[in-house]
Order: structure tokens, then C-alpha cells, then sequence
């Protein structure tokens, strides 16, 4: 169940836009000058309730205190070890034969 | 209220920058081009034994360095009869946060106490991150770290994922920014807003700690084998890691040990791009990093930077994407050591230099990285086919395409690195100086230019003059 409002206190995300398109730095690559530059950070939530979406003020531990937009409540870690990924496999049997043969070599 | 537009916050990037690490640039000044680069190391810098204190106090260096037996039979086996040297790894991974970044963190970190800062502030998407978030815990410093970290999708590369969890583990607050080179400004914005020490990668701090990498894993070499090492494998990046290497090796007497860079080949992908940035498996040590701190070494966060690749580089050596997360899987198979990334770029391009080198040649990888989550090749490989790489065995040599294809050897013969030959990169930075609308060059240029290139000033001349001739 993900709680729908954060309250006082509470671990949270925010986001905020840094630089709109028209604000980046002149040696941008087009592609990314056509994006705002965008940040994020997580802290302790200072206003008493909000919502995702809402305007916020945290607290970050570094002891800064930063408006945004509320993102996430109590966000986790989404990077993972990732999928099987058969050539990876693929190889490490080839490793463990290779092992096996260039030992054998020195038996013989 | 101080004006934060981003032209504004740039032209006031030399005093912040003054204000946050402590050190007068222009003492060291002697033209635009020129400054006095090793009166700046030894007066700001510290001895090696102080170094070597403070790394102790917080329980930096003095890794093993070990032996890497099973790959050396390996490479024999794939080599000409009497060739293939013997390869040892220095564990660098055994450092408190897990990389040998905890050696320039540490330096940094205890000057910022020492001059009564109450925090740090570092711009990295590294390892740097988590070791200076580590090290400031340790001295009771607040910490700051600031990362590239996600795209326009908002999308995080997964490495740089599991390197913010670490600074947050360490209690660091991490920014994470979308992809752009406006890091900088924020980064500064931050400097300004807190009044925390700039724990840049690219001060004198920041080299000191790795000398004692060099030294050190000289004197291991010389007990274990009676000699030092012919050659040391260095992953480069921004220069650093190299430059503290080679400076260590030369405190210790290792004269003749060759410096070798290593880089990931990332050629085609822009690193400022929104649309290549998560095209790529290599966060750092890689050539977006490693070719332009070589050529133009002060476009770092700090205006003098004491990374200076060229003046210690031997060699430099490109390898791809496949053939390092190939690399990654033997080290893991045949050693039974599973690292990180950064390490495995050295060790690939080591691996297909001992196969050239006689068999009582000794090449040292000098750093292994910490691995795990985001970090592994297979989360490196299932984000890179989420994002429409192609992914497939075969010869990188022939096949490599960074952000289209990632090629994995079928077999370890096709571990070959390629060598940028270095008057190359002594050519671009001296069009990075025409660049920057320099046309002439006073004695004192020639002469710095010199030191930092390796190279005699009339041969300088020449290729400065078809440079402004050709472009």
C-alpha cells in the first residue's frame, strides 16, 4: 500500500526545475538544450501533510532546507543485479572449461 | 538577493572557488598558460609520510596486491612461447567505501576540518561520492554530493543509482541533476549557498592522497618479486588517478616503471547528450573523460588542476565495453574476485599487453572497485538492451559500436587493446589552446607546455604552428 500523503517529518522526495530550455548553458548538445535541467533530492518533509505533487519544504541531511515539488514518499532503491542475461552464461561456462583444460594440461 | 542565473553564477565561479578550497591560484600564475605546477604540489600538497598518516587515522591504503596466477596462465596460454607477463591486481576495493577514491577523499576531507569547514561538497557521479561521504563521516563533516544522474525521462544509469545509495548509506545528502554540464553551475549555487569546502578531485589534496597508491605498491612489487613493476595499468578518467600513481612510483625510486592509461572506448557518444547518456555501461573511465582532461586538463572544477595526465602518461590504451564486462566475468571465474567496473578497464588492457611482454615482465592493475547492484555486468547489460543496444558476441575490434552495439569476445585472444598514440592527444591540446584564441607563445609558455606534454619546445612550435595553420 503506498501511502498517498506524506506527513511532517516523514522521508521524502522532491523535484524541481533548475533551468528551463531557454536558461541552459550556451554549449548544450540540442537534444538536451530542448529539456529543462531538472533536480532531485530527499529530506525530511517540513509541512505538516501534503500530497505527491504538492509544493514542499524539506529538510535534507546535510541540514539544508529546499522547496520542490513532493515526488515520492519514503522512495526506495530501484537498481537491481538485473536480469539473467544468457551471454554473460554463455561465457562463464566457457571460463570453467577453459579452467578445466589448461589444468588438465599441467596434470598431464 | 545574489543574482543565480547561470551567466552570473559562472562569472562569479573564481571567487566562490577561492572561498571553498582554501587555496590562492594566483600565487602560482605565471601567464595565462603557464603556472608553477610543482611549487603549488609542495606547498599546498603534503608530504607523503603526512599523507600516509592521515590515510591512517582513517584506515586508508596499504591494500594487498596480489598476484593474479590463474589469469597469467591464461594469457600464456593465448600467448607466443616465452611471452605473456605476470599480472598483479592492488585491491583498492578494500578501502573503507570501496575504492581507492578513499585515498583523494581523505586528503580533502581532513584539510576541510583542519580549516574549519562544517561540511564537503564533491560533483561526481563516482566512486569519489561515496568516499568522500565516507571520510566525512569519519571527521564529523556534514556532506554534500552532487551527481548527474538521470535523463529527460528521469531515468537514472544504474551504476550512478547504487553510487548515490552508497553516499546516502554514508549519511551524504546527494542532488541529483538531469544530464547537462550546468552541473557546475548548481554545483557552485550549492558552494555559495553553504559555505562547505569544494572537495574537488583536482587540487593538490586530491593527488596527494594517490601517491601513496604508487608508493606503495612499488615496495609491495619489489617484495614479493625483487623488482618493480615494468608497467602499471591506470584507469583514466579525469587524470588524477594517474597522475598521484606515476608521482608515488617516482617518490618510491620506480623510474623506469612505464605508466600505462586505460580507457573505456565510448567514441561517438556525447557526453552532454540527453538521448546518449543512457546509451552507454561505462559511467566513468571512459574516453568522454579521459580525451578531453588529457588535452585541456584545466576544465575541471578548479582553475589550476593538478591532474596532469600528459606529463606522466607512457601510453594509452582503448578498450571496449564488451571486452571489459568479458574481463569482469574472468576475473570473477578464474580469480575469484568479483569487482567493480573501473578496475576491469585496466586489467583488460593489461591483459593484452602481457600477452606482448616477456614472461618475467610484471604488469600491476593498480585498482579494483567495490560491485554489487547496478554496478554487475548483468545489471550494465539488461539496462543496455532496455535501451535498444544491441548486445552480442564477436570481435570488438571489428564489431565495437558504443551506444548501437556492445561486442563480447568469444575467445580471450580477442582481448586486444588499441593504442591512441600520445603526439595525437599533444595535438588536440595544443588546439585547445588555439581554441581558447591563443596565437603566439611567450618562453614561459614553451616551457611549461614542455613539462606538461613531455615534449622539446621546438617540437612544440612546429606542431603549434600547422595547428594554427590547419585547424
Amino acid at each position: 500500500m503506498i501511502a498517498l500523503k506524506a506527513k511532517k517529518g516523514q522521508w521524502v522526495q522532491i523535484h524541481k526545475v533548475v533551468l528551463n530550455p531557454e536558461e541552459r548553458a550556451p554549449q548544450v548538445p540540442e537534444d538536451t538544450k530542448l529539456v529543462p535541467l531538472v533536480m532531485r533530492v530527499k529530506g525530511y518533509l517540513i509541512d505538516e501533510e501534503a500530497s505527491v505533487g504538492d509544493l514542499v519544504s524539506i529538510e535534507t541531511v546535510a541540514g539544508r532546507k529546499v522547496v520542490g515539488r513532493l515526488i515520492a514518499i519514503e522512495p526506495t532503491y530501484t537498481h537491481n543485479f538485473g536480469k539473467h542475461v544468457p551471454v554473460l552464461a554463455e561465457i562463464d561456462r566457457e571460463f570453467s572449461q577453459l579452467a578445466d583444460s589448461l589444468n588438465e594440461g599441467e596434470e598431464k | 538577493m545574489k543574482d543565480r542565473s547561470y551567466r552570473a553564477v559562472m562569472a562569479r565561479r573564481n571567487e566562490i572557488m577561492k572561498a571553498s578550497v582554501g587555496i590562492d591560484y594566483d600565487r602560482y600564475r605565471i601567464t595565462d598558460i603557464a603556472f608553477d605546477y610543482e611549487r603549488m604540489m609542495e606547498e599546498i600538497g603534503y608530504t607523503l609520510e603526512e599523507v600516509e598518516k592521515i590515510q591512517r587515522e582513517t584506515g586508508v591504503g596499504n591494500t594487498p596486491l596480489i598476484e593474479l596466477k590463474n589469469i597469467t596462465k591464461l594469457i600464456r596460454h593465448i600467448s607466443a612461447p616465452g611471452k605473456g607477463a605476470r599480472v598483479f591486481l592492488k585491491d583498492e576495493a578494500a578501502n573503507p567505501s570501496g575504492s581507492f577514491k578513499d585515498r583523494r577523499a581523505s586528503i580533502s576531507v581532513h584539510k576541510a576540518k583542519e580549516l574549519g569547514y562544517k561540511g564537503v561538497i564533491a560533483a561526481t557521479s563516482g566512486n569519489y561520492g561515496a568516499a568522500v561521504a565516507s571520510q566525512a563521516s569519519k571527521r564529523g563533516l556534514k556532506c554534500i554530493v552532487v551527481q548527474e544522474t538521470f535523463d529527460s525521462r528521469g531515468i537514472g544509469q544504474p551504476e550512478i543509482l547504487e553510487k548515490g545509495r552508497a553516499c546516502e548509506a554514508y549519511g551524504a545528502e546527494v542532488v541529483q541533476l538531469s544530464v547537462g554540464p550546468e552541473l557546475f553551475y548548481y554545483f557552485l549555487l550549492l558552494l555559495e549557498e553553504t559555505g562547505f569546502f569544494n572537495a574537488s578531485l583536482y587540487t593538490p589534496y586530491g593527488i596527494a592522497g594517490v601517491e601513496t597508491l604508487g608508493y606503495e605498491l612499488s615496495k609491495q612489487c619489489r617484495s614479493i618479486t625483487g623488482k618493480d613493476p615494468d608497467y602499471v595499468v591506470v584507469t583514466h578518467a579525469g587524470g588524477g588517478n594517474l597522475t598521484g600513481t606515476a608521482r608515488g612510483l617516482r617518490k618510491a625510486g620506480a623510474h623506469d616503471t612505464k605508466v600505462v592509461g586505460a580507457s573505456v572506448n565510448l567514441s561517438g557518444l556525447h557526453m552532454a547528450s540527453d538521448k546518449d547518456f543512457n546509451r552507454k555501461s561505462f559511467t566513468t573511465g571512459h574516453t568522454g573523460f579521459g580525451i578531453p582532461f588529457a588535452v585541456y586538463p584545466d576544465r575541471s572544477d578548479v582553475p589550476r588542476n593538478a591532474a596532469r595526465a600528459l606529463r606522466y602518461m607512457d601510453k594509452y590504451l582503448l578498450v571496449s565495453q564488451g571486452e571489459v564486462f568479458y574481463v569482469t566475468e574472468m576475473i570473477a571465474r578464474r580469480e575469484g574476485m568479483q569487482r567493480g567496473p573501473a578496475g576491469n578497464t585496466s586489467l583488460t588492457a593489461a591483459i593484452s599487453l602481457a600477452r606482448e611482454l616477456p614472461e618475467d615482465a610484471i604488469v600491476v592493475v593498480q585498482e579494483t572497485e567495490y560491485t554489487g547492484a547496478g554496478k554487475l555486468p548483468s545489471a550494465q547489460l539488461s539496462f543496455a538492451i532496455e535501451n535498444g543496444v544491441e548486445v552480442l558476441r564477436g570481435d570488438p575490434l571489428a564489431l565495437d559500436k558504443p551506444g548501437k552495439r556492445i561486442v563480447i569476445p568469444e575467445k580471450p585472444e580477442q582481448i586486444r587493446a588499441r593504442e591512441l598514440p600520445l603526439d595525437k592527444l599533444r595535438k588536440s591540446y595544443l588546439k585547445e589552446l588555439a581554441k581558447r584564441g591563443h596565437r603566439e607563445l611567450t618562453a614561459e609558455d614553451l616551457e611549461f607546455i614542455s613539462a606538461d606534454l613531455r615534449l622539446r619546445e621546438d617540437k612544440i612550435m612546429e606542431m603549434f604552428k600547422e595547428v594554427l595553420k590547419n585547424g
